[in-house]
Order: C-alpha cells, then structure tokens, then sequence
C-alpha cells in the first residue's frame, strides 16, 4: 500500500515537473526543423540549417512575434526516411511544435507526411522538388521551393537558345533525381529535342564511370544532371577523365557552384546550374536588399560561401512560418495553416505566396519561385 | 563506336577492381583469416581518407609523404582497435564481437563527423587534370596511380601472409590458436599485427580514393558493404579470392550498370553472390574448411 502511495506521489511530481517545463516554454513559440545534419545529404542539410538560425535571431533581435521570442529545434533526420518520422514523431509529440520546416530531400518529405495528417500540423517545405509531394492531397503541406516540374518549364525557353538538339540523363535513383528526369525529359521532348539514355545512380554511389562511358557512346550534346552537389562534384571530375564532350547541367538547385569551383577545379569549368539564388549578384534578384543583407550576415559568421544557395532556403522558411504565426494571431496548428494560405512574404528568392495543387478539397500549397541559370567560366559564377 | 564503349568500359572495370580487391584483401585478413565481422573496415577507409585531408590540406604536407602516413596511422589505428577492445573479447562468442565492433563504426563515424563536419572535404593531388589518353578510350593520371600502388599492396601483402615467417604465424594461430601457442607463437601479437594489417590495408584504399573522390563521414559504409561481398565472392580467408573478387565485381557492376540498367548498378555485385553462394557456397576460391 505504502509503495502504491509513493509511486503515486512521485508519479505526480514528476507531472508537475513537467507542467512547470512547458509552462516556462509557454514565453516563446517553439518551431519545428528536421533536417539531414548528417548523412549522405549532411552540407545541404546544414546550410538550410544555419540558414534558418539567421533568420531566428534577427526576427528575435527584432522583438520576435506576438511579443513572444521563436525557438528553432532542430532535429537531425540523418538522410534516413526512416530516422525523419521519428524526428516528426518527436517535434510534434514531445516538443509540441505547432508549425514544422523539412525535410530537405523529398524521400524523407514524403516519409515526413502522413505523420502531418496524422496529427495535424503543418510543415513547410524548403528544398524537396518532387511532384508528388502536393499532388498527393495533403493539406498540411506548403511549399516555397520549385517542383521539378516548375523547374523545368522556366527552363524550357532556355533549350533552343542554347542549342540542344539531344539530351541523356544522370540522375540520382530517389523520388528527386527520377522527378526531375521525367519532367525535363517530357519538357525537351516538347521542345524537339532527341532524349538519348536515361541513367541513374544510387544515392551514395561515388564512381559513375559506367554511366558516363555509356553517356560518352550515346553522343549527346547535353547532359542533365540531378542530384546533390557531392554527387555532382565527382560527376563533373569524372566526365573529364572520360573525356565526355557534352555540356552539363545540373538542376534541383541543391548544386551550389562556389563548393563546386572549390572541390571539382578545372572539371567544374563549363557546367551551367540552375538555382534559386544568385548571391553572385545579389542585385539581380527580386529583392536585392534582403539578398545583401543575408549573404552579409551569412559572410559575417563565416559560413562556408558554398553554403548560401542552399542556406537562403532556411531563412525564406522561417520567415514565411512566422509571417504566418503573426496574421494567424497565435501559436496553433490549424490557426497557423489557415494564415499559410494568405502570407505574402518578401523573400531572398522573390515574393512569396502560395496556390493551390492536388485533388480538390485536400489541396496542398504550393509557392513559385523564381529559376535561374548560371554558368561557371574560369573558376568563376557567371550570368548565363 | 560499340567496341570503343566497351573497351572503356573494360579500363574502367580494371582501375575499380584494383581498389575493390585492395578494399578486400585487408578484410579476407580480418574476417576471412581471424573470423571477426569487422564493421569498421569502411571507417579505417574514411580514416584513411580523413588523414590525407589532414596532412595535404591542412598542414600542406608532400602528397607522397602524407600517403605513406596516412597509412602508417591507419595501422597504429587498427592495433589500437584490436588492443582496447578486441584483446579482450578472444574468448566471447561472435555476436559479443560483432556488437562491440558495431559500437565502434558508430563511434568511429560520428568521431569523423564531428573532428570534420559532415561537408565533403576534396583533396588535392599532384596528378595533371587532363586524362591519359590511349586511342579512343581515356583514365585520369590519378586512378593509374592508384592502379598500380593497390597492385604493389596487394602482391606484398600475398608475400607477407605466404612468405615470411610472421605470415607462417598468422597462419597458424588462426589454424589452431592452442597448438600455435604451444609451439611458442605469441599469439596476442599475432592479432594485433593481423587486425593492423588488414586495418593499414583499407586505410590505403582511402588514403588512394580519397583524392580521387572526396572524404566525407559516412564514405566507408558503401565501401565496407562492398569489401563484405568481394571476401565472401572469393572465398574467406583467401588473397587470392579476395583480388580476384575484387575485379569480378567491378566488372559486374561496370556491364551490369551499362548493359542491364544503371539503376542496379550496386546491386549487382550482390546478384552475383547470391548465385555464387547457390552454385560454390565456400566462394570461388576457398579452399576446403579444416574443421576441428
């Protein structure tokens, strides 16, 4: 009798610990961020990341929202769909986050999503690029970073003037690298051009020597290469030793060409990419001022300048979660879902709002954002 | 323009294998020879890679110079590995050893991560950028390079484990460890110098394909998924096999990836075990197991 009474007095203790815990955390609104801090997408994952920290201490250093400070918590997701329900499961279970931002590749959004329906709660989406994502009926779902699809039709005025007549395909096998191939392929084919081979690698393959040499024999003069930018440094470095002649482009935006130039040297000469922020020239943005103020900041803390077209997604995804935690007027999930739909924010990679996609009824968000091309010449990023 | 393909697809096949048997030799030793699932094969490999960063990116060393380091600390890595945890697990049964040596890749892994972030580090080499060219076919300078040493590694190697008398040793401790030790073979040393060896070995190979690719954290699982399946294709515990099975997986992969779909490309390599372990259970080159 006297143990039952002692564990029930304990019991109750530690409930009103943990009362008191969250009653303390009631001063500031708690954001959830899964991200691959480690793993095969770990710099990618790290930069959205660091990205987002800026933007968490310059919306607090500004008084925050509805007078009360933003914490990030972050979560490592590990590039592992598995490890990414858990870090939902965790976000929104133990730290009661009322609003998410992830999941960076868009295997581990898409392992993320039920978990969103499953306890509503929305999530912003910054990186992942697959179609399916809002067109599967999911309502918690607002993205601000292209669909391959997108992608692809901004660069479809770009085929003709840079004269491709016939195209192959490298792309990393996962819901990413086989979207975007489907999309540009389907796009060119729309355009006249001859698609030749279609190939894929495993996500954490490093040599792609018979790729290439079957891409070589296909005589092609472009290349689409889709996937992150540790892939496409050794992609670049090993289509020189083979001696591959057609001109590489690679999409999805997750290519950032400074790290390139720095790890892939000459190979990287030549290459054109297409991302979704220019800090080489922050002047020709949408909003310059906001650019130049982010790659100052990002420069200041010394991030690896490599970083910032991935990072600027971070910071577009906060500021975006917030904008909408300040219309709806409180920290709640459907309050803040509902506010989703009328944002308009100023962001690094233009204007952002969103649209509706997917079956009706159960739309998911949908922003456009803007697509540029850039080239790299000399060891340098020029305009295309 | 057929042949062309495949010729280089054939010099390709060749400069992977050479790595791959390289990957596999120094597992065959440690797994085939010692019987101990060696999860931080791939994590010697990382290490290997990690210390030519160390040594040409940051402290500028010659390349050479570093090479022959990287090594050497890999070596000083796996005796150390095998001193601290493994001494003490000669008697425990393999699933002790496998748990233990798991709980040092994780380790190991997040030990990298966290001394060198998760970003890809690249290193440079002294090898010219453009190509070696001969008729229609082309390889880098530096996969030549790489070629050749694995080559040398592998041929000592044979000559150490078949030629000298701590080879002689090796072999006989893992015979029979009690009538080793009677005869007067010190076999507490015996491990140790087996495990350094083999753990030197994939130290190498990521010491040679770190500049070629680049070195970051988790770069040893695929290698070490790899290294598993050339030791088992040639058979356990043979030198010979594990070359042997290093060259027949680069060339599945490379025709496979090329002829069949790319898609499959790394799941080739297992396709082929799979039939191997139906047809030759022992692998190609194992010779009859001694039991008892």
């Amino acid at each position: 009798m006297n143990r039952t009474i002692s564990t029930f007095i304990g019991v109750s203790l530690v409930g009103a610990a943990l009362l008191a815990g969250s009653a303390a955390a009631q001063g500031v609104i708690r954001i959830g961020v899964t991200q691959p801090l480690t793993g095969a997408f770990a710099a990618s994952g790290n930069y959205v990341t660091q990205g987002a920290k800026i933007a968490e201490d310059q919306i607090n250093a500004a008084g925050g929202v509805l007078g009360r400070k933003i914490q990030l918590v972050v979560e490592d997701n590990k590039s592992n769909p598995t490890e990414a329900v858990a870090t939902a499961e965790k976000l929104i279970g133990k730290d009661k986050v009322p609003v998410m931002m992830g999941a960076w590749s868009s295997t581990l959004t898409l392992a993320v999503m039920p978990k969103l329906m499953e306890y509503g709660v929305p999530m912003l989406v910054e990186t992942s690029s697959s179609g399916k994502i809002t067109t599967s009926g999911n309502p918690w779902i607002f993205r601000i970073s292209p669909t391959s699809e997108m992608e692809a039709r901004a660069f479809a005025s770009m085929a003709k003037k840079m004269g491709i007549k016939k195209a192959d395909f490298l792309s990393t096998n996962n819901d990413f690298g086989l979207g975007a191939a489907k999309e540009f392929s389907e796009m060119l084919k729309g355009q006249g051009v001859q698609v030749g081979t279609m190939e894929t690698m495993d996500p954490k393959a490093t040599d792609f020597s018979a790729q290439l040499a079957k891409i070589k024999a296909s005589g092609s003069d472009t290349l689409f290469v889709t996937t992150a930018v540790e892939q496409i440094t050794l992609i670049l470095k090993q289509a020189k030793e083979q001696q591959l002649k057609a001109r590489i482009i690679t999409t999805g935006g997750s290519n950032s060409p400074d790290q390139l130039i720095q790890q892939a040297g000459e190979a990287a000469n030549g290459s054109y990419h297409l991302v979704f922020f220019t800090p080489w020239f922050p002047e020709a943005v949408k909003n310059p001022d906001l650019a130049k103020k982010f790659v100052a900041e990002w420069n200041a803390r010394k991030y690896p300048v490599g970083g910032l077209t991935e990072g600027f997604r971070g910071w577009d995804g906060i500021n975006t979660i917030v904008a909408a935690i300040k219309a709806a007027g409180k920290a709640e999930p459907q309050a803040i879902q509902k506010a989703l739909w009328n944002v308009k924010v100023k962001g690094i990679n233009g204007d952002i709002a969103f649209i509706k996609q997917g079956p009706a009824g159960k739309e998911s968000a949908q922003n456009v954002p803007s697509v540029y091309v850039v080239k790299i010449a000399n060891g340098k990023v020029a305009k295309n | 323009m057929i042949l062309d393909q495949l010729l280089q697809h054939g010099l390709n096949a060749l400069m992977l294998g050479g790595t791959y048997a390289l990957l596999g030799i120094g597992l065959t030793l440690i797994f085939g020879i010692m019987r101990v699932v060696n999860f931080t094969h791939g994590e010697l490999y990382a290490f290997g890679a990690y210390m030519m960063y160390m040594l040409v990116m940051l402290t500028g060393a010659n390349f050479f110079i570093a090479l022959v380091l990287a090594v050497a600390l890999g070596v000083a890595l796996g005796a150390a590995l095998e001193f601290v945890l493994l001494r003490k697990l000669r008697g425990a049964d393999i699933d002790t050893t496998m748990l233990v040596m798991i709980g040092a890749w994780i380790a190991l892994q997040n030990a990298e991560q966290l001394a060198w972030t998760g970003v890809a580090q690249s290193i440079d080499s002294p090898f010219p950028a453009a190509p070696l060219v001969i008729g229609p076919v082309s390889v880098s300078w530096g996969r030549v390079f790489v070629f050749c040493v694995a080559l040398a590694l592998i041929a000592a190697t044979y000559a150490l484990i078949n030629h000298t008398r701590l080879g002689k040793a090796m072999r006989a401790t893992f015979q029979d460890r009690e009538t080793a030790a009677l005869m007067g073979v010190q076999i507490g040393t015996v491990h140790t110098a087996t495990f350094a060896v083999g753990s030197g070995l994939a130290a190498a190979a990521g010491a040679l394909l770190g500049p070629v690719y680049v070195a970051y954290p988790t770069m040893g699982d695929l290698a070490a998924l790899k290294a598993f399946a050339i030791v088992i294709l040639g058979g356990l515990g043979s030198i010979a096999g594990a070359t042997a099975g290093g060259f027949i997986l680069a060339l599945a992969e490379e025709l496979g990836a090329s002829y069949v779909s790319s898609g499959y490309r790394d799941a080739m390599g297992f396709v082929l075990i799979i039939l191997i372990l139906i047809f030759k259970p022992t692998g190609l080159f194992a010779q009859k197991e001694r039991i008892g």
